[in-house]
């Protein structure tokens, strides 16, 4: 088991393409770390420096208390599982999982006996003897896993490795590769752009945004204090509700030129955002806001009212109990759920 | 596949029939003929023929230069697969990690490919050229007394030499495109599984180019018995002496050369069945056996 640390690590690829700007965090023995952003922004490239397959172009990672910027993927004891889960088409599952001890040297019974337990866990132990053309494709994923288990890593890498799978079985995948990786009790780098995924798996979520770290923090401080106007409306499905406002006199009016009830606004002034989450509302006729009902959307076990606030953009979103019709009515914001922004960064103030 | 329905029954026989007719003329009446010709004796004046029975083809099991010929067609087949397809695997092993995602690239060496087989072939020929060939001079200056058309030894040499040469770039694209066809995730799960490059080569690379090797070894073989004859044409000059041969430029020579048509009319009708054995093996083992996915 191992920490795993990032000093400044920063990755420029040779067409001078800056992936990563220089950043630096943490991971504790044991945690299990989210990566997640928009397509693109550099989880993948972040990831593949940590297993070794990408160079890093400066700074430090250190693996353990071992610096293993020059130490070659093999020796860092890590196990990457991929999106495409790149089994080796021509081996059995046994030999797919059995083939990184093999090259260490461990010995035939040995070996057998760790591809049979990894198989016992994963409910594979009929398929040994298998091809991976042979399997479906949520086999396929628990062989990827196989594979890394058996090697007792330090460390688990995985990119998006459920994104292959159809969204029961992902659902189900996620539950499973979760509460794996509890029992073993492996450090975890998990990358995916799905946030529900993000959400439920993580210890804590590393938001990312075009090379940049947005945010690092658990679930609750992801969703409840979120850094910037990127991660408020990144995480969360709908987004949270941003809103241009002007602070003045301890007080903040919306552009519209309502006053938002219950915003923090400690001595700020000028142009800011004013973000509220849809489930932070209630639709009252006693209500601080005027919101005007254009749509309806049925979802169930809840409602979606997207309409506008003061000329601006708004959704709401009430529970399926609640009478909702287009047209004009007031919402009452909850008590400290509203979040204010850096009008020109988006930083939360 | 989407199945097509014509109305009219004539014109799919139509529309196929000019293939049909290029296929009869060049390869099933000449085929018919040399399997007719093979159980006759020709006059050599051209004077008619006697049906002679089996007896071309057993003059033949006891003919030495027929032997001869046999034994360095086989010398000559396995050296000249071996080393086309080695030659070729290493270069594109090595291209390979160079052009990894470079479009470009793979664009420019394919433009290698529908140049350079008929341009090395002539290019091989000039550089072992009697006179002015630059590895003629090479050899000589080595201290070899290298002829070219008179030496067994040295003519054979010359043969394979241009032979793998001409075949390198057909080997070395389908080599290429196996290689890229492999996914880089499995490679890249291949290192953190092994630290050896070359042992992550046999294991993992070679058996998911397998495929591809087969195919090409099927290619190879046939191209080093048949395709050669022009190389090997332009090297003896047809003039057998005591120089080497290939069963088929020996079908050649002692048809034309020799005028004994009914004796290479058998020698045909022997690599006719060889090309049918090679075809067999090739449909109902190799193809069959080796896909993973
Ligand atoms: N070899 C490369 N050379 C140059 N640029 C690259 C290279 N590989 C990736 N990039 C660029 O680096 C950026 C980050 O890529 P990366 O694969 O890390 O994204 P990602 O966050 O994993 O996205 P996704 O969710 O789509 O997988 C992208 O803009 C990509 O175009
Ligand atoms: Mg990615």
């Amino acid at each position: 088991m191992a920490n795993v640390t990032l000093q400044d690590v920063r990755k420029v690829y040779p067409n001078g393409f800056e992936a990563i700007y220089p950043c630096s965090f943490e991971v504790p023995d044991g945690e299990f770390v989210v990566l997640v952003g928009p397509s693109g922004c550099g989880k993948s490239t972040l990831l593949r420096m940590v297993a070794g397959l990408e160079p890093i172009t400066e700074g430090d990672l250190s693996i353990g208390a071992r610096i293993v910027n020059d130490v070659d993927p093999a020796d860092r004891n890590i196990a990457m599982v991929f999106q495409n889960y790149a089994l080796y088409p021509h081996m059995t599952v046994a030999k797919n999982m059995g083939y990184g001890l093999k090259n260490r040297g461990t010995s035939k019974a040995e070996i057998d006996k760790k591809v049979r337990a990894a198989a016992e866990m994963l409910n594979l132990s009929d398929y040994l003897d298998r091809r991976p053309s042979q399997l479906s494709g949520g086999q396929r994923q628990r062989v990827a896993m196989g594979r890394a288990i058996v090697r007792e890593p330090d460390l688990f890498l995985f990119d998006e490795p459920l994104s292959n799978l159809d969204a029961k079985l992902r659902n189900q995948m996620r539950i499973e590769v979760r509460a794996l990786q509890r029992r073993l009790g492996v450090t975890s780098m998990y990358v995916t752009h799905d946030q529900v995924e993000a959400m439920t798996m993580a210890d804590r979520i590393i938001v990312m945004n075009a090379g940049r770290i947005e945010q690092i923090g658990t679930p609750g401080e992801i969703y409840g204090r979120p850094a910037s106007t990127f991660v408020a409306s990144f995480m969360g499905a709908p987004p949270m509700n941003l809103l241009n406002g002007m602070a003045g006199d301890g007080a903040v009016r919306l552009d519209g030129g309502e006053q938002v009830p219950h915003a923090p606004v400690n001595g700020h002034a000028g142009a800011l955002m004013v973000g509220i989450r849809p489930e932070d509302v209630l639709l009252s006729e006693a209500g601080d806001l005027a919101f005007n009902v254009h749509i309806v959307e049925e979802l169930g076990a809840l409602r979606l009212l997207h309409g506008e606030v003061g000329g601006q953009a708004f959704s709401v979103s009430v529970a399926k109990d609640q009478n909702a019709q287009v047209g004009q009515t007031r919402l009452s914001v909850k008590p400290s759920s509203v979040h204010l922004f850096d009008a020109a960064e988006g930083r939360r103030l | 596949m989407k199945r097509t329905t014509f109305r009219n029954p004539w014109l799919p026989i139509l529309l196929l029939s000019p293939q049909l007719a290029i296929i009869a003329v060049f390869f099933y009446w000449p085929a018919g003929y040399a399997l007719q010709t093979s159980f006759y004796l020709q006059d050599p004046f051209g004077f008619g023929s006697t049906f002679v029975g089996a007896e071309n083809y057993t003059r033949l099991t006891s003919s030495a230069n027929y032997q001869d010929a046999l034994t360095f067609t086989i010398v000559f087949t396995l050296l000249v697969t071996f080393f086309s397809l080695a030659i070729a695997l290493l270069l594109a092993v090595k291209a390979d990690k160079v052009l990894r995602g470079a479009r470009t690239y793979r664009t420019l060496l394919m433009w290698v490919y529908a140049i350079a087989p008929p341009v090395a072939g002539l290019m091989g020929v000039m550089l072992f050229d009697q006179s002015r060939g630059n590895l003629t001079q090479l050899f000589q200056a080595l201290g070899w007394d290298y002829t070219l058309g008179v030496n067994y030894w040295d003519t054979a040499v010359a043969m394979i030499v241009v032979s793998v040469w001409k075949q390198i770039p057909v080997n070395f694209i389908f080599f290429l495109s196996g290689l890229q066809a492999i996914p880089r995730s499995v490679h890249e799960a291949a290192m953190i599984d092994n630290r050896s490059g070359m042992s992550r080569f046999w294991d993992v690379t070679f058996p998911l180019l397998a495929p591809t090797g087969f195919f090409l070894l099927i290619i190879n073989i046939t191209y080093a018995l048949f395709d050669t004859f022009g190389i090997i044409d332009t090297l003896v000059k047809g003039e057998p002496g005591n120089n080497p041969m290939t069963l088929v430029y020996r079908v050649f020579v002692d048809g034309f050369r020799g005028g004994d048509l009914g004796g290479s009319s058998a020698q045909s009708v022997v690599l006719m069945v060889l090309v049918l054995i090679l075809t067999i093996v090739q449909f109902r083992f190799l193809e069959r056996r080796i896909h993973y996915t």
